[in-house]
């Protein structure tokens, strides 16, 4: 499914990612863990192919691609999802015409005919309950005026309907109180299938009682410096992250 | 992101070449270049006119021959040289036209460039249409079932034969003769235009709309509309244009008048397309016009504008509230790239006790352009209880254009409520980010988010109409990839 391979990227000049490599299955779900600032929403970046950033080495296959060949619209029309940490508001343009549009274009690269207007407002009604959305949300603006939740909830919500094969979630439930925290994983828990796969970047070992993963990694420095079971999580929980830091550096 | 530094994607994604550039050939009985009294004569003479509009039209030739070409305005250009314009012509064949199937071939297949096929406006049923190439209607429609109305639409040729006494009691009564430069020009040589009379107590049914069209090469544009909507009476106008391309400049002045008696209610829209010249400027239609309406007691005027064409565009749609409880809107999206300029905004004139007026301006600046917003609100002593609100956007492409918004507010009531609100943004890389992650390609990214970010102005305009606005501004901001 997604293959990096001693990815380096640079940002400004500065070297962010430096030698990571990562392989995940079809189906399987990794959760990525790590300090701040440690490079993680940079890797998101990077393989949603955010411009700002330089790869300067290594490689990415995603499928039978090279997904650092493909530009940004294409690497999402092959199915790559990014839920943003910080999704961006656009005003004035109505969240079920974003995704009408969204959906059509990814079907047309696909070769496929657009959604007609009946089954598609069927697909925001059936994927917006998954994750309990606000119809009133559908309608709404882009994310301008929602709250720091609901945002999270839309990201979810457009990944339900785009159906990826692979959904990177960037700090999904921060911002999410309990009760949101376990309506989304549910709404993630539901999208699982055996042919798409999840990364999941979280700093609480909470949200994966909900979302099991499969490894767990610790990000930091720009590398994948531990990976283990969801155990690993449990751990980092009750002892922080400087007995890691300590192994680097050891 | 590197976007906006992509200079050269920017350009191809904003430089899309103008979609209308064709020209209609359609033999024409041209008056030969050059503006003194026989000019005016010939005019005239050619259509027929009485007595008192010969002499309308002398006079304000004698007074705008005294007039400078104003120079106040945040544009540059090279001023037309008035002595070299034809400033009249005709069609030869003109018809008169009992269906739309005896329009002329030509014309028709302009039409179908223009995207408005006569089956598209047979369907969008309810739509008459009053196409005006070349200072002459040429064809006409839905009269009859206005005429059951006892609703007036035609050329304002026509309205000047047949409906004199409606003409003479309202021509110059909004706009002077001698307003201003363009406007005294165009009174002493306006050639056509469009006439609607709107009865007492009538709701028009449906939507008048008129093509303007700039065809032959060198000739100055002269429209007068006239629209007179009589007390408790309702019309909602559409005013469309697009122009061939060309290498030489072509002015155009226009006057508008709209008076909305007691309890009337006119919504004028207007999609203004015209070719805005080339990369470097060169070529391009100046579009100087003069719009104004009068609202009577408890009457609205409500312009609206989508402009995406021309050179230079000077226009300030305005609004006099004279009547107590009338109102004045005023909702406005201005596109400039390439090396437009557009000096746009409105005034609002309030008179009348507790009138109410709203300002929406959303301006677009992408690629070389300068768009700036101007704006009057005047409330006069005799105003009690104004009410203005404006809001006044601007939205910038590139790193190369400008945006500049110049607000007046004069208040000399103190009972009055004015509030000005003005932003200025970038478009965000972070937003085409975020479409473009999601499938959507930067054309479409950019269309949705200008066209979101002119919603407000865009959802005022009539169903059929917004439709094409929305891809006027697509076409004008972005470019077909490849
Ligand atoms: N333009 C830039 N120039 C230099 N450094 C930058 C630039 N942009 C981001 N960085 C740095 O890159 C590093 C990685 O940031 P990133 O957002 O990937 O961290 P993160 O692991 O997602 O952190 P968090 O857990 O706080 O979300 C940070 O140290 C950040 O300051
Ligand atoms: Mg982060």
């Amino acid at each position: 499914m997604l293959q990096i391979k001693d990815l380096h990227a640079n940002i400004d000049g500065t070297e962010i990612l430096k030698g990571l490599s990562l392989h995940i299955k079809p189906g399987e779900i990794h959760a990525i863990m790590g300090p701040n600032g440690s490079g993680k929403s940079t890797l998101a970046s990077v393989l949603a192919g955010n411009e700002d950033y330089e790869i300067t080495g290594g490689s990415v296959a995603f499928g039978d691609k090279d997904l650092l060949e493909l530009s940004t619209e294409d690497r999402a029309r092959e199915g790559l999802f990014l839920a943003f940490q910080y999704p961006v508001e656009i005003p004035g343009v109505s969240n079920i015409n974003f995704l009408r549009t969204a959906v059509n274009e990814i079907r047309e690269y696909k070769g496929e005919e657009p959604m007609s207007a009946g089954d598609f407002l069927k697909l925001v009604k059936e994927r917006s309950a998954l994750v309990e959305l606000d119809g009133k949300l559908a309608n709404r603006s882009v994310n301008e005026g929602f709250s720091g939740g609901e945002k999270k909830r839309n990201e979810v919500f457009q990944m339900a309907m785009l159906e990826p094969k692979l959904a990177i979630l960037d700090e999904t439930d921060s911002g999410l109180d309990i009760d949101a925290l376990k309506i989304v994983a549910q709404g993630v828990n539901a999208m699982r299938s055996p042919e798409r796969s999840f990364v999941v970047i979280t700093h609480y070992q909470r949200l994966l009682d909900y979302i099991v993963p499969d490894f767990v990694h610790v990000l930091y420095k720009g590398k994948i410096v531990k990976s283990g079971s969801k155990e690993l999580a449990l751990e980092l929980e009750a002892r922080g992250y400087d007995w890691i830091k300590e192994e680097v550096s050891a | 992101m590197a976007y906006a530094g992509d200079d050269e994607l920017l350009e191809h994604v904003t430089g899309k070449e103008y979609e209308f550039g064709f020209t209609t050939n359609i033999e024409s009985d041209k008056a030969p270049p050059g503006l003194n009294e026989d000019t005016i004569r010939l005019i005239s003479q050619k259509k027929n006119e009485p007595e008192w509009l010969l002499e309308w039209r002398l006079d304000a030739f004698r007074v705008w021959s005294e007039m400078v070409e104003p120079e106040w305005a945040h544009v540059q250009y090279q001023k037309p040289d008035f002595q070299a314009i034809s400033y009249y012509a005709a069609p030869k064949k003109k018809a008169q036209l009992n269906s739309l199937d005896e329009v002329d071939p030509e014309l028709r297949r302009t039409m179908e460039k223009l995207g408005i096929s006569m089956e598209e406006q047979k369907r969008l049923s309810g739509v008459a249409v009053d196409f005006v190439l070349d200072s002459v209607s040429v064809a006409t429609s839905f009269k009859e079932k206005l005429g059951e109305l006892g609703i007036i639409f035609c050329s304002m040729s026509d309205a000047v034969q047949e409906h004199p006494e409606l003409v003479k009691k309202y021509l110059g009564s909004v706009v002077p003769k001698t307003d201003n430069f363009y406007a005294a020009l165009n009174s002493a040589v306006f050639t056509d235009g469009s006439f609607c009379y709107i009865p007492k107590g009538v709701r028009c049914p449906m939507e008048l709309s008129t093509y303007f069209r700039i065809n032959e090469a060198g000739t100055g544009q002269f429209e007068r509309t006239l629209v007179i909507a009589d007390e408790s009476s309702y019309v909602s106008y559409l005013e469309g244009c697009t122009a061939p391309s060309r290498d030489e400049n072509q002015l155009h002045a226009a006057v508008v008048e709209l008076i909305a008696l007691d309890h009337a209610e006119i919504k004028y829209s207007t999609v203004q397309n015209w070719y805005p010249g080339d990369e470097n400027g060169k070529g391009g239609v100046f579009n100087f016009v003069t719009k104004r309406g009068i609202c009577h007691l408890r009457s609205k005027i409500s312009w609206t504008q989508v402009e995406t064409g021309s050179a230079i565009t000077w226009k300030y749609p305005s609004c006099i509230l004279k009547g107590d409880h009338s109102v004045g809107e005023f909702y406005s999206v201005a596109v400039t790239n390439k090396r437009q300029q557009a000096d746009t905004g409105t005034k609002m004139i309030h008179i009348g006790k507790n009138t109410n007026s709203t300002i929406i301006s959303k301006g677009i600046s992408s690629g070389y352009s300068q768009n700036s917003y101007r704006g009057l609100v005047q409330i006069n002593k005799s105003a009690k209880n104004a009410r203005n609100f404006s809001q006044c956007d601007s939205l910038l492409m590139t790193d190369h254009c400008g945006a500049h918004t110049f607000p007046y507010i004069e208040v000399k009531n103190s009972s009055a409520k004015v509030e000005h609100e003005a932003t200025t943004s970038k478009i965000g890389e972070d937003q085409i980010f975020y479409c473009l992650q999601r499938g959507i390609n930067e054309e479409k990214a950019i269309s949705l988010i200008v066209n979101g970010y002119a919603k407000d102005v865009l959802n005022k305009l009539p169903m059929e109409f917004a439709v094409e606005a929305q891809k006027l501004l697509a076409i004008s901001l972005e470019g077909s990839v490849g």
